[in-house]
């Protein structure tokens, strides 16, 4: 009955495929990073070439990983900054 | 020379046994020269999926130990002389065969047979790198649940890292009423998330329960659905185009009308 007034009131709950999918997309995110060891470390690498065209950056204590909530993975990257550089960019 | 085709997928339980004995079944009937090969060591089941059971001699093992002739241990179909099954030894363990010897076994294969199918056990230990040792091609299987497409992501990574370019995809077990009331995932949906060539889709059916309990594979069965998705599906192996079943063109009343009405 509740179930029947939502609908009529337009505020269907989500369906489970869409739960289902969502689910699966985040799930494969960190299944695809984990499976490929060199992931983070080609990623990190890559940082600190585009990053140290505009700072100096202290590349040891550099920190990349993914980050979890329930509905999103967000790449969290801790990168300490040592000065700026002046001609950046360049 | 035929071709390697290994038949996977990760997470047990998702059809392949159930693929393996219905598009070699249904390969056979289109006259090709077919042999299945159970590689699921110590869970040996593809015998009973197509009623071979009591004819069973020599097993995989055997013929791969050389304790007989490869052709000994080949048992020959009840209705298809085109058709064999390598069944897997029962009383040894996975370790008892090593992939160089899949390699062996399925390149002796392939000169005699069109198609060699390979049944492949659950997992992604060794009993997964026997069975995708010998192949040249794989097909990846599903269920619309997000652990067995999970498992399937996870699988074609490994068989690309081994050089199994472009697996192709079967989605078994679609209740098209449940994807309607957007309770289940559809093809879009999954094939969205593994960006892989879909072999084809196989609804639920009641008759792949029915059959199995005759050891009788469903494309025997000229009322399945299922089993009509398997022969289309072997068609689709031999080169063939063919359509997906109607059930499967989806879309809502309104898309369907649209289309009726010639409006998309
Ligand atoms: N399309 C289908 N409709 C109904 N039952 C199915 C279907 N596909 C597989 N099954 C059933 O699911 C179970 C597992 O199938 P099986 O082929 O043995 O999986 P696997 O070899 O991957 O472990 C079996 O009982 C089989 O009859
Ligand atoms: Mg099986």
């Amino acid at each position: 009955m509740l179930g029947l007034l939502q609908r009529l009131l337009g505020q269907e709950t989500q369906s489970s495929k869409k739960i289902a999918k969502e689910r699966l997309r985040l799930v494969l995110v960190h299944d695809r990073a984990d499976v490929s060891p060199h992931f983070f470390e080609a990623l990190k690498n890559d940082l600190v070439e585009v990053i140290s065209k505009y700072m100096e950056i202290d590349t040891r204590r550099l920190e990349v990983k993914l980050h979890n909530s329930p509905e999103a993975v967000a790449l969290v990257a801790n990168i300490p900054v040592l000065g700026m550089k002046k001609n950046y960019g360049s | 020379m035929g071709k390697v085709v290994v038949i996977t997928s990760g997470k047990g339980g998702v059809g392949k046994t159930t693929a393996v004995a219905n598009i070699g079944t249904a390969l056979a009937q289109l006259g090709q020269q077919v042999v299945m090969v159970d590689t699921d060591i110590g869970l040996r089941n593809l015998d009973v999926v197509v009623g071979l059971e009591n004819r069973i001699v020599y097993n995989l093992v055997d013929a791969v130990k050389g304790r007989c002739r490869l052709r000994q241990a080949l048992v020959r179909d009840k209705h298809l002389e085109n058709l064999f099954l390598l069944p897997a030894a029962q009383t040894e363990d996975k370790t008892a065969v090593t992939a160089e010897q899949m390699v062996e076994l399925c390149r002796e294969l392939k000169q005699d047979y069109d198609f060699v199918l390979i049944d492949s056990p659950a997992g992604i230990e060794q009993g997964f790198a026997n069975a995708v040792a010998g192949a040249e091609q794989a097909v990846v299987i599903t269920t619309p649940e997000v652990a067995a497409v999970r498992d399937a992501d996870r699988v074609i990574g490994l068989l690309e890292s081994r050089g199994l370019k472009e697996p192709q995809l079967i989605i078994n077990r679609i209740r098209p009423d449940m994807v309607r009331r957007g309770d289940m995932m559809d093809m879009d949906d999954i094939l969205d998330i593994l960006a892989i060539r879909l072999l084809g889709i196989i609804p639920e059916d009641e008759h792949i329960v029915v059959s199995t309990n005759r050891g009788e594979p469903a494309v025997w069965d000229k009322g399945s659905r299922a089993g009509l998705a398997f022969r289309n599906i072997s068609r689709r192996l031999m080169g063939e185009e063919v359509p997906l079943l109607p059930i499967f063109n989806h879309g809502g009343l309104v898309q369907r009308l649209r289309r009726l009405m010639g409006l998309k």
